[in-house]
């Protein structure tokens, strides 16, 4: 028996880019039903340009995707209206290949209630990046027809923990085109993206404790930015890109410092006393106020204090404990971990009137992250003692679970909108 | 369960027999009056080995003088050192005045309830809390280094009580 799961396993770490298992429950209120008609010449391609767009529309649960059924029109003019009753929307589109290995996919978004063309687009990348081009119509579809921005071209990072192996991995938002971008036989926590995408901020053990590293995802360059005697961790950038939280031990508690991207000039901002916690910063989308987890009530909480110092006020009150807090990109609420009976759900708060909502029936649920249009959630989960990637949309209703993935997946970040 | 106390036990005395570190499978474990003495005797032994150049086995190694033992355990969420510990950290702590040259660290670590964050932190303040009383004990602040590894080296990987209080500890790491 051990013996077989080992095979397994050792099949399963060839298949690294196997494809994942992606598994959807709930509905948005109102889905908007479309038909995503294969594109021309998608099949010479032999890239399924179109499913790709499909699933990542299915996704979000807006969308019920209605099976064209071996209609294939490309252009508008062979649209025949009548034959798409039942749907409110068609894409349809053509790919261009052209000389020097790019694709260009013309697509073309009708009204199909009120028989009229929406808009087109035309979409250009490399041949070797189809998903790519794929997710970016996905985009101008959803931002079309919700008038939301679309994030399935965004990028998302993680922790992979594999046999005593770990690894800090970037990959599409919907988990395929995994990237691995550093490697160690040492734990890493807490990646963090600067706010243009270009970097992520990381905690690596391999200096023998926590210490912060900045790399760049375009040179590959690293940088430690703070290795100071005791804990250093929990990177977070201000939203223009200037400043870095950090939390560090060196004074005799965890406190949340301030420093340049670099680790220079580096400031001490939160005083507690030393029996006391401060960690997890996140700053506002303004940069004028970090949230944070505190135990100086007693057990761990959320925070909220003004960059430039001064008082916090505490913001979670309900029984047990709340961690993790992350703004929402439109700075008026955070999502949190919150903790109870031995359980995790992942929970939104309201900044304005205090009110909170569980988006999550709980269980082994972890730090949670906004897409960058603040309509999905991303978090950790767990399935058969094993963490997995999970989203959840901002209302609650529809979650989709990742599986398949080798190892144990924890620390899910979302990243920005890729300028 | 008495089995697995036998085991351990065999296990704590082999590993002791052939390696200076001996992590202590049991958790939260019960006061015993060998412990309270253990200070004492590790004292005791530790003077003589200062003193004379006869014996030959360091009192770290000597599983009469309880420096064998090297791991401490906490309940959720706490980093306050239990009572029936005390005795033992005080005992490395005068081990450590009469041996200035060897180092120790103070590896804190949590099990993997609340963020990995939180729990950095709460592993830090587990260490720094054994390292100041390693301190009042005697040892110098030089000898001595407290990191944490938060959740994230867990000894015991299943997600329930046992494993969990297993991986609430804080262990004394001698240098070689």
């Amino acid at each position: 028996m051990r013996f077989l799961m080992m095979v397994l396993m050792w099949l399963g770490s060839l298949s690294a880019h196997a494809v994942l298992n992606i598994e959807i429950s709930g509905a948005g209120e109102r889905q908007i039903p479309i038909a995503i008609v294969p594109f021309e010449g998608e099949e010479k391609l032999g890239s399924p340009i179109s499913n790709v767009v499909a699933a990542d529309l299915a996704r979000t649960g807006l969308f019920r995707l209605i099976d064209p059924v071996g209609k294939n029109p490309h252009r508008p003019s062979e649209v025949n209206y009548a034959d798409w009753l039942g749907t409110e929307a068609i894409a349809i589109g053509a790919i261009v290949e052209q000389p020097n290995g790019r694709l260009e996919v013309q697509v073309r978004l009708l009204d199909s209630v009120k028989h009229v063309e929406l808009n087109g687009r035309s979409i250009n990348g490399r041949d070797t990046q189809t998903r790519s081009i794929a997710h970016r119509i996905a985009d101008y579809i959803y931002e079309t027809l919700t008038g939301v921005p679309g994030v399935f071209s965004t990028r998302i990072a993680y922790v992979n923990r594999h046999q005593g192996k770990f690894k800090l991995v970037v990959a599409d938002s919907d988990g395929y085109g995994e990237q691995v971008i550093f490697s160690s036989d040492e734990p890493i926590m807490s990646p963090s993206w600067s706010p243009d995408g270009s970097h992520l901020a990381y905690v690596s053990f391999e200096t023998g404790h926590a210490a912060v590293f900045v790399q760049s995802l375009v040179t590959g360059q690293r940088l430690k930015i703070a290795d100071y005697p005791g804990s250093n961790s929990a990177p977070a950038w201000s939203p223009d890109g200037r400043l870095m939280a950090m939390v560090l031990s060196k004074d005799g508690s965890s406190q949340i410092y301030l420093a340049k991207p670099d680790g220079s000039e580096l400031r001490r901002v939160t005083d507690s006393p030393r029996t006391v916690i401060d960690t997890e910063p996140c700053f506002s989308p303004d940069g004028q106020h970090l949230l944070f987890t505190s135990d100086r009530g007693g057990n761990a909480q959320i925070y909220r204090m003004a960059v430039d110092g001064g008082s916090a006020h505490r913001l979670t009150f309900e029984a047990g404990s709340s961690f993790s807090p992350r703004y929402s990109p439109d700075g008026l609420g955070f999502v949190y971990t919150y903790r109870n009976a031995g359980r995790f759900y992942i929970a939104t708060q309201d900044l304005t009137t205090g009110q909170m909502q569980l988006l999550t029936e709980g269980g082994w649920e972890k730090r949670p992250s906004f897409a960058p249009n603040g309509k999905l959630v991303l978090y950790a989960s767990d399935a058969q003692g094993r963490g997995i990637l999970s989203t959840v949309s901002s209302d609650g209703r529809v979650k989709q679970r990742m599986f398949a993935q080798i190892g144990d997946i924890r620390e899910p970040v979302w990243g920005p909108y890729l300028k | 369960m008495n089995k697995k106390i036998a085991l351990s036990a065999l296990l704590v005395s082999l590993l002791s027999a052939c390696a200076s570190q001996a992590p202590k499978p049991v958790a939260e474990a019960p006061v015993t009056p060998a412990a309270s003495s253990a200070a004492d005797t590790a004292a005791k032994t530790a003077t003589a080995s200062a003193t004379s150049a006869v014996v030959a086995v360091d009192p770290l190694d000597d599983p009469k003088t309880g420096l064998t033992n090297r791991s401490l355990y906490y309940a959720f969420d706490v980093d306050v050192i239990q009572e029936a510990d005390k005795p033992l950290v005080a005992a490395h702590g005068r081990y450590l005045s009469t041996r200035p040259a060897r180092k120790v660290s103070l590896e804190g670590n949590c099990d993997e309830r609340g963020s990995t964050e939180y729990n950095l932190a709460l592993g830090q303040r587990r260490a720094d809390g054994v390292k100041k009383l390693l301190v009042l004990g005697g040892a110098k602040d030089e000898q001595l280094n407290s990191i944490s590894f938060g959740e994230e080296k867990p000894r015991c990987t299943a997600h329930d009580e046992e494993c969990w209080a297993e991986n609430r500890r804080t262990d004394l790491n001698y240098a070689k």
